[in-house]
């Protein structure tokens, strides 16, 4: 038997913008084992809604994490109403499904870029971030915010968007279709990067069925699963199909995330060709009583957000459950048998945002 | 700006941010804002480094990473704390885990606001910073 070895990688390393830590086991360069740990994050905002009334708890909930903040609140809105039975205006639901698929573009342009550089192709990394700006513009001229908008709230939204910006969106949409071919073509196109990720990092449907993988992790390998078929907000009056692969590899990862981005501005035009007209909020009275849990698809994948209230105005309880803490399992079990140089592409292919795992 | 005597490097750690922050400091390096024409550098070595961007705050995990990383770094250096959780704790400030701003570890030399902080304010904040380092080199170099 070869000498093991045990390398530290993280909190601190050049490829992780978050401290997230791996005990890698090497037997000369092959992983044999690697032990996460985390907690370098964790700030426990789940207890917070002891001290803030259900109404105020958006704005922490939208700061668990600063990529997929807008669908957070989203998700924490919708538990919410569901508890207290509000009816929430169809305009605001098709708001809400604009501003989730805006952040799911600028959430996979940012990942995509990230990866980029995580195998040295700065370039790619600077003209993905450069298409990125033209997302953050626009939600910050919609939303209201380029990373925490803070748009949602219970009982609808806080900010509608007239006619006319509607129509810029939908004139800026083609130039993004086009900008992002050109960009995701480079990546899946050139053959350095294909020989850093196809057959690296393969995690089989049936692994990847029993270990629990989401979103893009999950789909990469063929498995069904995308909350947005499922209809909540306005996806269930739009019509479209998930993005599968079936390789499992890190390129077919990467390739689910660059379709996808194509898929979320198709579904932003449909939304705005059908949004109705009307009010975007109700008024809310009483407080939350019962129990929900809500499911919505974030960029990185499943999330669930179960809530309690006893009918005061602060919930008894609140959890989360974020994407990347279900697909660490799968993450662990990709990395056995790959080499060190090839942890990195690995690590960046699941998309991990550490500061949602940890709350 | 051409006073610098050599291209700040800048190193940047999250504490426990929400990301928000992290991503606006990324931001900064790409072709929208572009800090590199500066010579501003995003290494990940704390030997390259001359101003530590720290986003978040501090907790008891973290406490010997964000020590760790500023020990490393040579003098002359600054400290840069980006985000309001990294000047006070911000909303999260009544966490359990969260005990407070970075300048309960580290002498904080500028505070940059914010909740995100903006490209902007960020790229403003390096500025002061750069102007503080130029300060401690001179006072170095005087003692000699």
């Amino acid at each position: 038997m070869q000498k093991r070895i045990v390398i530290p990688f993280g909190p601190q390393h050049p490829v992780l913008p978050e401290p997230i830590h791996l005990d890698l086991v090497l037997e000369d360069e092959r992983v044999v084992d690697a032990i996460p740990s985390i907690g370098y994050l964790h700030r426990g905002l789940e207890k917070l809604v002891d001290k803030r009334e259900f109404p105020e708890y958006v704005y922490v909930i939208e700061r668990t994490c600063g990529i997929c903040s807008f669908i957070h609140g989203l998700s924490y809105c919708q538990a919410v109403e569901e508890m207290m039975k509000i009816e929430v205006p169809e305009r605001a639901l098709f708001l809400r499904t604009i501003g989730s698929e805006y952040s799911r573009l600028h959430s996979h342009l940012l990942t995509l870029g990230c990866l980029a550089d995580g195998m040295g192709f700065e370039n790619l990394f600077m003209g993905f971030w450069r298409v990125r700006e033209r997302v953050l513009n626009r939600m910050e001229e919609s939303l209201g915010g380029r990373v925490i908008q803070g748009t949602c709230k219970v009982g609808g939204v806080r900010k509608d968007m007239d006619g006319e910006m509607l129509e810029r969106m939908k004139a800026e949409l083609d130039v993004l279709d086009k900008e992002m071919k050109e960009m995701t073509g480079v990546l899946l196109r050139d053959d350095a990067v294909k020989y850093r990720m196809k057959g690296i990092g393969v995690l089989p449907k049936k692994d990847a069925f029993e270990l629990g993988a989401v979103g893009p992790t999950g789909r990469g390998s063929g498995v069904r699963i995308d909350l947005r078929e499922r209809g909540y907000a306005a996806y269930g009056k739009i019509g479209f199909e998930p993005v599968l692969e079936t390789a499992g590899d890190c390129y077919a990862r990467t390739a689910v995330r660059c379709r996808e981005l194509l898929l979320s501005t198709r579904i932003i035009r449909q939304c705005i060709g059908k949004i109705p007209d009307g009010p975007i909020e109700t008024k809310v009275t009483g407080n939350p009583n019962g129990e929900y849990a809500s499911r919505v698809e974030q960029p990185r994948g499943e999330a669930v957000h179960y809530a309690k209230g006893d009918g005061g105005r602060y919930l008894k309880r609140f959890r989360i459950r974020t994407p990347t803490f279900a697909n660490i399992p799968s993450l662990v079990h990709m990395l056995k048998g790959y080499e060190l140089a090839d942890v990195p592409v690995i690590i960046m292919s699941i998309d991990p945002c550490i500061s949602c795992t940890e709350r | 700006m051409s006073y610098f005597k050599k291209s700040p490097w800048i190193i940047h750690y999250d504490g426990s941010s929400c990301n928000g922050c992290d991503i606006e400091v990324l931001a900064c390096l790409t072709p929208m804002y572009d800090v590199e024409r500066f010579g501003i550098v995003n290494t990940g070595n704390p030997k390259h480094a001359d101003i530590f961007v720290i986003t978040g705050s501090v907790n008891e995990q973290n406490i010997e990473v964000v020590k760790n990383i500023y020990h490393q770094m040579p003098n002359p250096k600054v400290v840069v704390a980006v985000g309001i959780c990294a000047t006070s704790g911000g909303v999260f400030r009544e966490c359990y885990n969260v005990m407070g701003g970075v300048d309960k570890v580290l002498p904080v030399d500028v505070y940059v606001p914010g909740c995100a902080a903006r490209p902007e304010a960020i790229i403003d904040g390096i500025v002061k910073a750069i102007g503080i380092l130029e300060k401690k080199r001179k006072e170095m170099d005087e003692k000699g």
